[in-house]
């Protein structure tokens, strides 16, 4: 797991009060990957705000993880190019291939997965990301297939 | 006062009040789901909407203040229509399981849907599935039942100072948990129940032990004893349709006998006797050069809040266990002894006003040898539970009088149950132990009343002693961060971890307003007026239980039985 030292973080924001909270979770998420418990505890230390409501902040939007991001990071495109061309089954095939829901990291952590709303590559609809590459017109097929390929690189690269 | 039209008639009400305060003084009842008096409003939930002339959309009354000349219609076909819509959205994913729900009868979203007349599942939401968290000794939660109306969550935070629930995620997936949605058992909660007397639904409630009282009342190997707090008497009418502040100490001593109790004791008994330690404990520290302030430790949800987030002033800690705790270590030692009982047959019961006293009651501290001081916690809500169930109407019920040796109390004994009530019990019985006297007047007015801070400068016999009583965590915390900051006036603070003390505790009945709080407040203050024995020393029960057993306040016995000892304790906070 990678843990990160908030501190440093929490510097650069010197006297910022409550109001820093979303730079900051976003600082820490840049650099760590997703908000680790122990940094939410320290980030709702240092701003004095209790850490049930820095837990709730952060999972009112989409945009934290919770858990460290697979070896494959694969990101399923809902937007409405590729929900008219049947995103809603990718998105299925994908979470039952993998056996996790958006938002989680398989436990051998190799794959994590997360909807986004728009990527912003309509004409390859449905599409799927994997690691910033893109993939075109999935199927529940091809979601197989890529992640089969993904299992085969990873043993091969131990 | 400006001049309102409501319904078509002028009235008055107070500049700057909002709309819902002046149309309640009219006695005009206007639903609500996300209101708490006395907090600033949140808008949540709109059931207040009313309709204001010249204004296009409903206003909620909650949170629009009162205007010169404006023309309100409570129960216009429109506001009514709007309520019921949002009682229907409400239900839209509701696991409509009241048959099996605490709060049937009692339940606000119930009522409403009754009143306003839902027959038909308008809307039909896929129901959302989440796990019971039984985690906790004292709460549960069902978030399959919670309407997130959000006043848990501001109860927690704003009154008791200790957040350790929000709401978590967002739009339907949206409920309220702890941080990183664990158990209750392992957030800062401290157990108190505020939450769940403001919940409007089954979505909150007490852990039961009624399960074990019953099992332990049907078997005939086990001698069950039970004490009932100094609050239930005033409260429990409350639950057979009595008025607030009705005592019905002697009906409720032959209910429990009814219940099939063995015994039945009064734990106002051993709030004397802990009047008689803590006061000895308050001289023995002024004298000694102790750490002072000394702080009472009667109140659970306080302790936990000072182990896990002001653990520096766990030496200020009373080291007093509460009167629960006293009477249960004094049943299994002391009783046992004298009846030959082993105390392992035994089985105490105890009937709180509080949901943190079932917390208290399993720490390790309160055990001996493996044996628990007390077995089972019943709040008042569980206990009138059992006396439905049992057939009584307890306004018919014949009074009795409580179990020798520990039903005998003072009035200063039971004034435990309300804020400030200990300290004026301490205070009576330090100044008789500095000057072998006792006070010419003997009520402390300083220290009543619901306000949530008092202070005071009292004159125990020459010597000058600052004093405070808090109640609500939120305002001791605000106390202990002055003390923190350097204030050093104050040797002795009562705290009760509930706004108003035990007779508006997380176990008490439902749904009582702060008038029915203050009748309670005003039944206390009633007896300790109207009874001859006003002090814990003057106690003769007491006093008989120090020569036969005990020996004196603080001695060896009483350190062994009667007194513990707190540590920090790391939580997610
Ligand atoms: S919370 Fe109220 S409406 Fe819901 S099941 Fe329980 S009693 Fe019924
Ligand atoms: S029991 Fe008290 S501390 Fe715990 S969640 Fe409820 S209000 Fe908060
Ligand atoms: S648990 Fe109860 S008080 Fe809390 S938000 Fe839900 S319905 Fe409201
Ligand atoms: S009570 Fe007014 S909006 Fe909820």
């Amino acid at each position: 797991m990678i843990q990160v030292d908030v501190e440093p973080i929490l510097n650069e924001f010197g006297d910022a009060g409550r109001d820093a909270l979303i730079p900051i979770l976003q600082a820490v998420q840049e650099r760590q990957g997703y908000l680790s418990r122990e940094a939410m505890i320290e980030v709702g230390q240092h701003l004095g705000l209790p850490v049930s409501k820095i837990y709730g902040v952060a999972t009112f939007y989409n945009q934290f993880r919770f858990q460290p991001q697979g070896k494959f990071h694969i990101q399923v495109c809902r937007g409405t190019a590729c929900h008219v061309k049947g995103s809603a089954r990718v998105l299925d095939a994908v979470r039952q291939a993998l056996k996790i829901e958006p938002g989680q990291t398989s436990r051998d952590g190799l794959f994590s997965l997360e909807v986004v709303a728009c990527i912003g590559a309509c004409g390859l609809a449905p599409v799927i990301c994997v690691n910033g590459e893109f993939y075109a017109g999935m199927t529940t097929e091809k979601v197989d297939k890529l992640i089969r390929s993904c299992q085969r690189k990873a043993a091969e690269n131990g | 006062m400006i001049a309102i039209e409501v319904n078509g008639e002028t009235v008055q009400a107070n500049a700057g009040e909002m709309l819902l305060t002046a149309l309640r003084r009219l006695g005009i009842k206007i639903p609500t789901l996300c209101h708490i008096d006395g907090l600033p409003p949140s808008g949540a939930c709109r059931m207040c909407d009313v309709e204001v002339e010249g204004r296009p959309n409903l206003q909620p009354s909650c949170a629009t203040p009162v205007v010169e000349g404006m023309k309100v219609h409570t129960h216009s076909p429109r506001a009514v229509r709007a309520r019921k819509t949002i009682v229907e959205l409400l239900l839209a994913n509701h696991p409509d399981d009241c048959l099996y729900c605490v709060r049937n009868g009692n339940c606000e979203l119930q009522t409403l849907a009754e009143e306003l007349g839902v027959r038909v599942r308008r809307y039909q939401g896929a129901r959302d599935r989440y796990h019971v968290d039984q985690s906790s000794p004292s709460i549960i939660r069902d978030p399959e039942k919670c309407i997130l109306c959000g006043k848990c969550v501001r109860v927690c935070e704003e009154i008791q100072g200790v957040a350790c629930i929000d709401f978590i995620g967002r739009g339907s997936k949206t409920r309220v948990g702890t941080a990183f949605d664990q158990g209750l058992n392992v957030s800062s909660c401290i157990n108190c129940g505020q939450c769940v007397m403001v919940c409007p639904t089954g979505a909150l409630r007490e852990t039961s032990h009624l399960k074990e009282v019953y099992e332990a009342l049907s078997d005939p190997d086990r001698f069950v004893v039970v004490q009932h707090a100094p609050s239930i008497s005033v409260t429990l009418a409350e639950e057979f349709g009595m008025k607030p502040g009705a005592d019905v100490c002697g009906a409720l001593t032959t209910a429990l006998r009814l219940l099939g109790f063995d015994r039945v004791f009064d734990t106002s008994f051993s709030a004397d006797l802990t009047i008689m330690e803590e006061a000895s404990e308050l001289v023995h520290r002024i004298k000694t050069g102790g750490v002072l302030p000394m702080m009472t430790s009667c109140s659970p949800g306080w302790i936990k809040f000072v182990e896990q987030t002001y653990p520096d002033f766990i030496p200020n800690l009373s080291t007093c266990k509460s009167p629960q705790q006293m009477l249960g270590a004094v049943i299994k030692s002391f009783y046992a002894e004298r009846e030959s009982i082993a105390p392992e047959k035994i089985f105490s019961v105890s009937i709180m006003p509080c949901t943190a006293k079932k917390f208290e009651a399993g720490r390790p501290e309160m055990s001996r040898d493996e044996v628990a001081d007390v077995d089972a916690v019943l709040t008042t809500r569980e206990l009138a539970r059992m006396i439905r169930m049992r057939g009584l109407d307890l306004a018919n019920v014949a009074p009795q009088p409580a179990d020798t040796p520990f039903g005998e109390r003072s009035t200063a004994g039971k004034l435990f149950g309300a804020t400030g009530g200990v300290m004026e019990a301490a205070i009576r019985t330090a100044y008789h132990l500095v000057s072998g006297e006792d006070l010419a007047d003997l009520k402390v007015q300083a220290v009543r009343g619901l306000k949530g801070v008092k202070e005071a400068r009292v004159q125990v016999a020459g010597l000058d002693l600052g004093v405070a009583v808090v109640s609500g965590l939120g305002n001791a915390a605000k106390l202990l961060d002055e003390i923190a900051a350097g204030r050093k006036d104050l040797h002795f603070i009562e705290v009760m971890t509930c706004p108003g003390g035990c007779i508006a505790g997380g176990g008490q009945p439902l749904g009582a307003d702060g008038e029915a709080i203050r009748a309670r407040m005003q039944a206390l203050y009633n007896i300790d007026r109207s009874e001859g024995v006003r002090t814990a020393h003057g106690n003769e029960a007491v006093q008989r239980l120090y020569r036969e057993y005990l020996g004196q306040p603080l001695g060896d016995k009483s350190h062994h039985l009667l007194h513990t000892h707190y540590a920090p304790r790391g939580v997610v906070a």
